[in-house]
């Protein structure tokens, strides 16, 4: 898929929560193809406390209003001075980047598989995506998020048009109280596969759960990345197959791939 | 139109810009953003004679104008590279350079060799910021003695194009880089990464895996000009000059100060198109100054 450098134009900024916004951007131009589970490298402008660019992953894609979404949790001082954009402005985005989720091949029997796509806090973000992609494709994605607080979860509307939704918050205030591996739906139901995207120990605790079950399953990867296109080898993790760049043989990996067992 | 062709000794350079190692791949990792063909060489991934795995991550850390990476030279191998990776890369129409890197005068002199049967590769660049394993852990380019041993024993393997890349880690760069000239190198590049650290004060951690990495981007740029500046005026063989260019206000900088030609490396992270626009801000100046060619400027700095 071809990588392009554009100027995006802010066509509208909402907050989401006190620490996440959602910036959605446009073009003159038909923006680039891009698949789920990949990012953008955004450059933060008027930012003297930083230097490289912030990779975000890609929230959705409406293809009718010609928008991307970006999902920015403010966490740092780039991501903070994204917080403060407004419609109008511009943003310099390096895109599409990474490999995208793999998606299920239609089986032979024409049965259709059942998808499961975890998203704890900023990595529901992706997820967001991929069950939009998946649903389009004819599978009814299952949606499990979870964060601390009923705050911490976020579009939920939106998930809510692509499939079943639920919620874990470890102090109970929405949803079931807990993590997402505590979630009852994991007995209930059988999933065929799993895509998860958060903090590392919650993609681990979905990831032994899924190895237990026999599931396959892929996480989404967060590391410090410089080029973000595979050159600087600064962003690597330890695989079966030695060091891979998450920007670029990642950020999605099937969990046999990692050395998390 | 000026004309932007220079020369590095035997090697030709349709213009002076050039792309650092371990920052632009082997050039396809670019090609969406700038077309190889247009730019004066590409210099790529450290190489050594065996494979390396390289550091823990993290491996990288941002700095005010800058950044520190202690990558530790990841790469598969000279006999992968040769197999592999040189026949996608050989028909890119620019000089594909191979940097060189080693544990030992042995180590290196070796995968030169391997390099130098390689028929489309004109030159080689020779990291020698490298420890030295056999001396403490002491990197071979901060001692005259040791670059002259490893610029000694790859001169008799290789002969092609032989640029050494000097270490800014020295009390006296211009010193090393008479070093080097002596044994025979035909170019010297400067300057690698300066030894830097970074640490957080909430984890109370290093941040990165071995704790100290090279700093690279704008910050090294005034300790870079000044050391370019130093060993131009030190040694007859061409200089290169690399460290924080981001523009091309800043490659003519280098150029006037005495490099023929420059590298950059950081700056494709922010901008992975600032090749091209440096290449056409140099032809841009040179026209509005009425000059008609590049070498004009080449070190009128220099006294």
């Amino acid at each position: 898929m071809r990588k392009y450098i554009l100027d995006l134009t802010v066509s509208g900024v909402e907050r989401l929560s006190e620490k996440h916004v959602l910036i959605r951007l446009t073009d003159k131009k038909p923006l680039p193809e891009m698949v789920p589970g990949q990012f953008v490298q955004v450059r933060v402008d008027d930012s003297p406390s930083t230097f490289l660019r912030r990779p975000i992953s890609i929230n959705f894609v409406d293809r009718e209003k010609n928008e991307l979404w970006l999902m920015v949790a403010m966490i740092g001082d780039g991501t903070r001075r994204l917080g403060l954009l407004q419609a109008g402005d511009s943003l310099n985005c390096v895109l599409p980047l990474g490999n995208g989720f793999t998606l299920p091949v239609p089986s032979v029997a024409g049965d259709l598989q059942s998808p499961l796509l975890v998203g704890g806090g900023v990595g529901m973000a992706p997820m967001l995506f991929l069950g939009a992609t998946l649903k389009h494709l004819g599978y009814e994605p299952t949606f499990l998020l979870g964060g601390r607080t009923k705050k911490d979860i976020l579009e939920l509307d939106l998930f809510r048009q692509y499939g079943r939704v639920c919620t874990t918050t470890e102090d109970g205030s929405e949803g079931e109280k807990g993590f997402v591996t505590n979630h009852s739906l994991l007995q209930q139901t059988h999933f065929d596969r799993i895509y998860t995207c958060g903090p590392t120990p919650m993609m681990k605790a979905v990831a032994r759960y899924a190895c237990e079950k026999n599931i396959d399953c892929e996480v989404s990867l967060e590391n410090l990345m410089a080029c973000g296109v595979g050159a600087c080898l600064c962003c690597v993790e330890k695989t079966v197959e030695g060091n891979l760049c998450v920007c670029k043989e990642g950020p999605v990996f099937n969990v046999q791939r990692l050395l998390w067992a | 139109m000026a004309r932007l062709n220079v020369n590095i000794g035997a090697l030709s350079l349709k213009n002076p810009v050039m792309t650092a190692s371990g920052t632009f791949g082997y050039g396809v990792e670019f090609q969406d953003f700038v077309p190889l063909d247009a730019l004066g060489g590409i210099i790529v991934k450290g190489t050594t004679l065996k494979p390396r795995e390289g550091n823990d991550y993290p491996r990288m850390a941002e700095t005010a104008s800058g950044m520190l990476n202690c990558v530790g030279l990841q790469n598969k191998g000279v006999d992968y590279f040769c197999e592999h990776i040189y026949p996608q890369i050989e028909d890119i129409d620019t000089n594909m350079i191979v940097n060189v890197s080693g544990s030992s005068p042995e180590d290196y002199a070796e995968c030169a060799a391997r390099i130098d049967a390689l028929e489309r590769i004109p030159a080689i660049e020779l990291n020698i910021s490298c420890p030295n394993v056999k001396d403490g852990g002491m990197a071979f380019g901060v001692t005259c003695a040791g670059a002259a041993s490893v610029v000694k024993a790859v001169r008799k393997a290789y002969h092609k194009t032989l640029i050494v890349k000097l270490s800014p880690n020295v009390t006296d760069i211009a010193e090393i880089a008479r070093a080097v000239e002596a044994e025979g190198a035909d170019s010297v590049s400067l300057i690698n990464t300066l030894m830097g650290m970074a640490v957080d004060i909430e984890t109370r951690k290093k941040r990165l895996s071995i704790g100290t990495g090279g700093l690279s981007g704008p910050a090294v740029k005034p300790v870079a000009l000044r050391m370019v500046h130093q060993v131009a005026k030190a040694v007859k063989i061409p200089v290169i000059g690399l460290g924080g260019i981001c523009s091309a206000t800043d490659a003519i900088e280098f150029l006037m100060v005495g490099a023929t030609a420059i590298e950059i490396g950081t700056a494709n992270f922010l901008d992975p198109a600032v090749t091209l626009k440096v290449r056409d801000g140099i032809d841009e100046w040179l026209d509005r100054h009425g000059c008609r060619e590049v070498t004009e400027i080449i070190g009128c700095m220099l006294a």
